[in-house]
């Protein structure tokens, strides 16, 4: 028995090539052993045109290639700085933030809980100061910024604001996306801080707002990525986040919104994984259900509005800490697969991400992935150069038959909002990621160099370089945080504070610009979450098991 | 192997959120018998080692992905003993780098796991600690 999993564990490991894989896909559609016309049974129609099965765009990436966009930040704002102006001058074409615990969480740098975590998993944003570090040199309206934000993303947004402000770029110029989508916080990624109900009043507001003020600016990226990452399959991944999109709608529509306009600015953010086709047809359906389900049920016309948009990551937890390298060839093959897809923007992510943040090195050769893929392999010249094939059109007719019904499913038990409270989605991932790794761990899933094609000499010095987190980067936060604390004006910092915590009791009050009037004043992040905290108290969080 | 009668609390320290392999092992060790409490997510290290004290459970598993491993189970260690807990074995999931997994042990951890063992291999080393 032996706890390191990269040494022989005393099992005769299999060394044969495994036997053939199953004929349905992952999510359990039946694969033929050759697709014929008589199964392709739909006319995708066009690109451009409702509904959207073979793309959004007429001219696919002909007018525009998907932004290249690379997760990243850590430690510092002066560290992620410097690596985005890396990052930048290799050609990558949008930033997306990383930010770390306790910003997602709402706790400043100095609190109790944010103890250790400073800097961590992403870079720490606690005040206005710490925004404008991280865009020093960088003109935003030169540059689309995509903020991996929830819990805290009407603050985020407002401090981006700010930064814009300061800096005199007009907010309309103002391109880039928050995720702000809570409901899969509850289900999969944990960074939620408020009640359901409220939760979904702030996202609202940021919405309206931001359509007005930011009109290029997506203030929601509604996300299956983690609930994938956590277990899911790809068509659960696409029914529990259109079923969430459905759940925003609705509330959109309660607080007043015209859904010809507001849906414009809905955007999607979904993992690749390695089912090639499976992927493909993903995106093909889940674009060709959410134009059916907004025409047929809202009778959205506009067919801007009618359009599915959508971010993409490669790799996850499709990556192994074994024999890393192999994670290049895995992402190259995803990379592939969004863009058959039709995806808008791509991160892939880097070789040593299963067990590390990326070095320069691994950051350089995902981004170079992309390169290859937009530059030198041709697929992206014509667009959706899959479509009509007999097995492709078959597989995207039978994700939209299934993704529906997993829809129908929520919309059964009672909506998205409650499946959520209820804890029931939460179950049913955490039944389904037992299965997944009960598969895997019997090689039923073959995933190589892991269950199968082993190295049993592999060692850490394998892995190449070793990303080494500067230790100094946490210290370097709380210090400004403090300098910031002690040199701002207090009287108008309490002041701004005191009119965001009295519009949140009026329940028709947006409370976007109060968040912007804070972030003028430097009150932190965890200023506005606590005095929100105060009168909405926190999720309470079903076991889900 | 049967971990019937046990009561095993798992626990998420810290702020992260990701609780795939807190709930996968929860799954796997209440289909292999044994009565599990699960915290939910972002608790304190006191608070974690007060319920399993209160609980009289028969083991404690940290879940941690963050990167605080080291900082977060040393404060469990700290808080299980100053509430008498300290001989309650202490398992820790996640993703830990090997040079840390040796610093686990030495703290007092009696299991280190990451996402690549098996299932069995991990309910299979908890049994034999608590057998």
């Amino acid at each position: 028995m032996s706890d390191n999993a990269y040494k022989d564990d005393g099992q005769a490991e299999v060394a044969a090539a495994p036997a053939m894989p199953s004929s349905t896909t992952p999510s359990g559609i039946e694969i033929p052993q050759v697709a014929t016309a008589d199964m392709a049974r739909n006319d995708p129609g066009s690109p451009g045109e409702y509904p959207f099965t073979r793309g959004i765009f007429p001219n696919g990436y002909r007018g525009r290639l998907w932004t290249i966009r690379q997760y990243s930040g850590f430690g510092s704002a002066e560290e992620t700085n410097q690596r985005y102006r890396f990052l930048l001058q290799r050609g990558q074409t949008g930033l997306s933030v990383a930010l770390d615990l306790p910003t997602q969480c709402g706790y400043d740098p100095i609190d109790a809980m944010a103890r250790s975590e400073v800097g961590k998993v992403g870079v720490s944003i606690a005040t206005l100061a710490d925004m404008e570090t991280l865009f020093d040199g960088i003109d935003l309206a030169g540059i689309s910024t995509s903020f991996t934000i929830n819990g805290t993303a009407p603050m985020i947004y407002a401090m981006y604001l700010a930064a814009a402000d300061k800096k005199g770029v007009p907010r309309e110029s103002l391109t880039g996306t928050i995720q702000n989508d809570i409901l899969k916080e509850y289900v999969a990624r944990g960074t939620w801080i408020f009640p359901v109900r409220p939760s979904l009043r702030l996202i609202a507001d940021s919405i309206l707002f931001s359509n007005d003020a930011t009109p290029r600016f997506n203030p929601i990226s509604i996300a299956g990525a983690h609930v994938r990452d956590a277990g899911s399959t790809a068509v659960e991944e696409m029914g529990f986040t259109l079923a969430n999109g459905l759940a925003y709608v609705d509330e959109m529509l309660r607080r007043g919104g015209d859904v010809n306009r507001f849906a414009k600015r809905l955007s999607f953010f979904f993992y690749v994984h390695m089912d090639f086709f499976e992927e493909i047809c993903k995106f093909r359906a889940g674009r060709r259900v959410w134009a059916r389900l907004l025409h047929d049920r809202y009778g959205v016309t506009d067919p801007k509005a009618l359009m599915f948009r959508f971010g993409v990551v490669c790799g996850g937890s499709s990556l192994t800490a074994a024999q890393p390298y192999n994670n290049i060839v895995r992402v190259g093959i995803e990379n592939m697969a969004a863009v058959f897809g039709g995806a808008q923007s791509i991160f892939t992510c880097a070789y040593d991400e299963a067990y590390q943040i990326p070095t320069e090195f691994s950051a350089e050769t995902a981004l170079r992935t992309q390169q290859v893929v937009a530059y030198e392999s041709g697929i992206s010249k014509t667009v959706d150069p899959l479509g009509g094939s007999y097995y492709v059109e078959y597989l995207t007719d039978q994700m939209d038959l299934e993704i529906s019904k997993v829809i129908a499913e929520i919309e059964d038990y009672g909506g998205a909002e409650k499946a959520i409270e209820d804890g029931y989605l939460q179950s049913r991932i955490a039944r389904r990621a037992l299965e997944r790794k009960l598969q895997t761990d019997a090689g039923e899933r073959v995933v190589v160099g892991q269950n199968h094609f082993r190295r049993e000499d592999e060692s850490a010095s394998d892995f190449g370089e070793v990303f080494k987190l500067d230790a100094e980067a946490a210290g370097q936060t709380i210090e400004r945080f403090n300098k910031v604390r002690a040199t701002r004006d207090g009287a108008a910092a309490a002041a701004s504070l005191r009119r965001l915590s009295d519009a949140a009791l009026r329940e028709d009050a947006n409370l976007i610009p109060y968040m912007i009037d804070c972030a003028h004043a430097y009150v932190s992040i965890g200023e506005m979450v606590d005095a929100l905290k105060a009168h909405w108290g926190e999720f309470q969080e079903p076991v889900g098991l | 192997m049967s971990l019937m009668g046990k009561r095993i609390l798992i626990a998420k320290p810290g702020l992260d959120g990701h609780d795939v392999g807190a709930k996968v092992i929860a799954l796997a060790l209440r289909d292999a018998g044994a009565e599990v409490i699960y915290t939910g997510l972002r608790k304190a290290p006191d608070f974690i080692a007060n319920v399993a004290v209160e609980e009289d459970v028969d083991a404690v598993g940290l879940s941690i992905l963050s990167g605080s491993h080291l900082e977060l189970v040393a404060e469990t260690v700290r808080q299980l003993q100053a509430l008498d807990g300290g001989a309650i074995p202490l398992f820790v999931g996640g993703t830990i780098p090997a040079d840390d997994q040796a610093a686990l042990k030495d703290a007092g951890v009696k299991g280190v796991f990451t996402a690549d063992m098996k299932i069995e291999e991990v309910v299979a080393a908890i049994d034999a600690v608590l057998a």
